[in-house]
């Protein structure tokens, strides 16, 4: 299993397309930091703009954490694209390829073959992430310093203590792989079925895209729905910048507010991921392969 | 001898088609078996059935003596194939790409091992070069040598002269000789050319509508003595429940509406004749119209099939 | 209060003295009381003690909108107006001008009509009640009301109207440091406008937390609880900053 993982490690980190994620990453994560260390206290001012008529703002809201929270909320919303780009080709390329039937051919089992391809698109997601952290988290810190973070939602702010933030991110990014991984094994599910990738990228991306669109619209049907969508869960990493609340209503630094709604989202992400791959394991067991 | 390969009965169906239809075949070691008929005849699925790509409807294949089902890994652990058109991973080099082969059939090779093995196709001075500059010709020979990478007993050939040139089918054919020569592998090759089959098979199937029409040594099929002899009678099923009953059911190979076909030497023309009158059967025509290889021509020029596969 | 007593008092002793020794006495009483004018100038003269101080303590921020922790901070100030609030390693929202944090900011300059309005009670304090009517046609500040402890020179409480932002209270409550007129603590009451931002900027996770109920009056509270002061040690520009 080691070997056959360590082999889809090798021709995905052999393959030119690997990398495009990686660049797009970095261009976004730039461009990001670029916009807000030149417009910064702009973007700032709308995201306040309700509180700071009555506030003035001490400390240094604009900061790497704050720049982070922001990268990630526009990031996640599409690394999962390119997540799905490699995922959906896990099995459709080598089906394209015409290589999928030389690795059936080959004396290992259907299940461990698929195992490893799917661990290695985790694996994949994974590095991907550590990127996005070391450029969004780290890079962001060194460059923008860091402070207390302000967390906007729509309807109210939530702001943490400068130290009460690092760790709050590493369980975000945890979390964000997981949810990574759930789209990894939603490509991954789709490619078993093809026999080129476009179809299952495409349709991967179109499930993440409509989803999230349900999810967003304000439609009371949608919204009685939404918790069946893993788009909805997929999000959950922001309950991590939540903070529970003492008897006088003041928030307590070092505790996240809904702890079993975040694991129950993080579960509902697991059985998804057991669910896809489950599935694709299962049907490609029986599948003729005629590619 | 010992049986390589011993398929029975095996049958294929794909909804409404059945692409093999109760195969049964034996391949001896030592054999170069070529295995024949046109496009969509079967032979790819029956190809695909002995290398687990697709699970049979029916019937059973054994591979040096085990049953595939329950033997799998070892089974393909000895095996070698090459299908179709090996496209292999454009982005890996020759030299990576044999690599990572014999990784997945757990075999590590030293460094000049691997050279060795490209030398044996012609592509060690092209050991580094990405699969993507190509052509393919040498992709067919990198594709053997991927097949042969972890010195398997069996290699099975699916079409492997589709899309070459005629320098590259000349190699191919001498690649493939010098399996059964030198190395004194096992080899099941398919094709849709009888002249190519010929010259390199020493025993043959050959199939059409995934049924079996005749098999056997070469040198038996294409006795220059042999004939094909279409029966016209006025009592086609009586006709031809005699022969089945016959010596000569072996020798059936089609029955349509024009009449029955048999493979016969000129000689026995007249026994059989005879044979048919004693027994009550009246002959409208007895033509003896093509040898084997016109027939095989006949079959293969003949309408094409559905394909099951895109070749 | 305690004239008033020993009025009654004597009164009950002495009936016969009645009527002229409490017309003595409360001729005197009035005497002693200051117009509003001279006691928010006394006021400001005690507070004026205070060149500059640097104050730690906590701040709780009770906006319904608004979830933070209860913030560690430091006050700085310098005569005649300067003042800033610092948090170490987080970050804060103040209710604007957070200078009206600072009790010596509402005595700031002299452009304006003390008027006196009474007395009451706050808790179990006797205050007089001042309304200060700011001259300048310029100022934000349409009324300041305070009540302030005659007896100590504190004020225990300011409730200013302005004209953009509704009214602020605030309350404050004296421990060590009464002697220089700075409170132990403030409460500071305010009016919070709505906020909202739009959904699809966010992606909002929901947790199934329940959304506050946006209160009817929608006031906003900021209690600053001060442990100590360090006072007349020097305060440099770079703290103010």
């Amino acid at each position: 299993m080691w070997s056959l993982l360590k082999i889809e490690l090798f021709k995905v980190f052999k393959r030119p397309r690997t990398y495009i994620a990686f660049i797009a990453v970095w261009a976004i994560v730039s461009l990001i930091q670029l916009a807000i260390y030149v417009d910064g206290p702009k973007y700032m001012d709308f995201v306040l703009r309700d509180v700071k008529e009555s506030f003035d703002v001490i400390g240094d809201p604009l900061n790497g954490y704050f720049v982070c929270f922001v990268i990630l909320q526009t990031l996640l919303i599409h690394v999962p694209l390119l997540v799905a780009l490699v995922s959906a080709d896990m099995v459709a390329g080598e089906a394209n390829m015409g290589t999928l039937r030389l690795l059936i051919s080959k004396p290992v089992s259907r299940t461990k073959l698929l195992l490893s391809k799917f661990f290695a698109s985790a694996i994949y997601a994974i590095i991907l992430l550590i990127w996005i952290a070391i450029l969004g988290l780290f890079l962001s810190m060194v460059v923008f310093g860091t402070d207390g973070l302000i967390n906007a939602k729509s309807y109210e702010i939530i702001i943490l203590n400068g130290n009460d933030v690092f760790w709050r991110y590493l369980c975000a990014f945890g979390f964000a792989a997981l949810a990574l991984i759930t789209v990894s094994s939603l490509g991954f599910f789709f490619s078993i079925f093809a026999e080129n990738s476009l179809g299952p990228i495409v349709a991967t991306m179109s499930v993440i895209i409509v989803f999230t669109i349900l999810t967003t619209l304000d439609i009371p049907l949608f919204q009685s729905v939404k918790d069946f969508f893993f788009t909805t869960h997929m999000i959950g990493w922001k309950g991590f910048f939540e903070m529970k609340t003492d008897a006088e209503g003041m928030s307590i630094p070092g505790t996240i507010r809904n702890l079993p709604a975040v694991l129950r989202s993080a579960g509902i992400l697991l059985l998804h991921i057991l669910i896809f791959t489950g599935s694709a394991i299962f049907i490609f067991n029986r599948k003729d392969v005629l590619s | 001898m010992e049986a390589i390969i011993k398929v029975s009965h095996l049958t294929k169906t794909f909804r409404e088609l059945t692409a093999v239809n109760d195969l049964s075949f034996t391949v001896q070691k030592g054999d170069v078996y070529g295995f024949l008929g046109q496009n969509g005849a079967g032979k790819s699925t029956s190809i695909r059935m002995l290398l687990t790509l697709i699970q049979p409807t029916s019937g059973s294949i054994e591979v040096f003596g085990y049953n595939l089902q329950h033997h799998r890994k070892e089974i393909l652990r000895n095996t070698g194939a090459v299908i179709e058109r090996p496209d292999l991973y454009k982005y890996l080099s020759a030299y990576e790409t044999l690599q990572l082969f014999a990784a997945m059939s757990s075999v590590k090779l030293t460094r000049q091992q691997y050279m060795d093995q490209l030398e044996l196709v012609g592509l060690a001075q092209r050991a580094n070069s990405k699969v993507r500059t190509f052509s393919q010709g040498m992709k067919q020979r990198l594709g053997i040598a991927v097949a042969l990478v972890h010195n398997p007993e069996l290699i099975v050939l699916d079409e492997p002269t589709n899309g070459l040139d005629p320098q590259g089918i000349a190699d191919m054919r001498n690649l493939i000789l010098m399996l059964r020569e030198k190395m004194k592998k096992t080899v099941l090759v398919s094709s849709h050319l009888l002249s190519e089959v010929e010259q390199i098979a020493n025993r043959m199937l050959i199939i059409d509508k995934g049924k079996k029409l005749v098999e056997g040594t070469v040198s038996e099929l294409f006795h220059p003595d042999d004939t094909v002899v279409l029966i016209e009678t006025t009592n086609q099923p009586a006709c031809e429940e005699l022969l089945r009953n016959s010596n000569y059911a072996t020798q059936l190979i089609g029955i349509d509406a024009a009449g029955i076909e048999l493979k016969l030497r000129k000689e026995e023309v007249p026994v059989l004749t005879k044979m048919l009158i004693e027994n009550n059967i009246s002959i409208l025509g007895i033509h003896a119209c093509h040898s084997l290889e016109d027939y095989f021509l006949k079959i293969t020029t003949a309408n094409q099939h559905v394909e099951p596969f895109k070749n | 209060m305690t004239i008033f007593s020993k009025h009654k008092n004597k009164a009950n002793v002495l009936p016969v003295m009645l009527v002229l020794t409490s017309y003595f006495l409360l001729l005197t009483s009035f005497n002693k009381e200051l117009t509003a004018d001279e006691l928010v100038k006394k006021v400001k003269a005690k507070m004026d003690k205070v060149n500059d101080y640097v104050a730690t303590g906590k701040m709780k921020t009770d906006v319904v909108f608004i979830k933070a922790p209860v913030a560690n901070i430091k006050s700085y100030y310098k005569k005649p107006n300067r003042f800033a609030i610092k948090r170490d390693g987080g970050v804060s929202l103040l209710p604007k001008g957070g200078v009206s944090v600072n009790v010596s900011s509402l005595l700031l300059t002299d452009e304006y009509t003390a008027i006196d309005a009474g007395k009451t009670t706050l808790g179990t304090t006797a205050v007089r009640i001042i309304k200060l009517l700011p001259l300048s046609e310029k100022s934000d500040v349409v009324l300041t009301t305070m009540y302030i402890d005659e007896a100590n020179l504190l004020i225990r409480k300011a409730s200013t109207t302005t004209k953009e932002n509704g009214t602020y209270d605030m309350e404050m409550q004296f421990g060590k440091y009464a002697d220089w007129g700075l409170p132990d603590k403030v409460v500071f009451s305010f009016n919070t406008k709505d906020y909202k931002l739009p959904k699809g900027i966010t992606l909002e996770y929901d947790d199934g937390s329940k959304k506050p109920e946006l209160p009817k009056n929608k006031k906003g509270k900021v209690e600053i609880t001060y442990s100590s002061y360090v006072i007349n040690k020097g305060v440099t520009d770079a703290m103010l900053k």
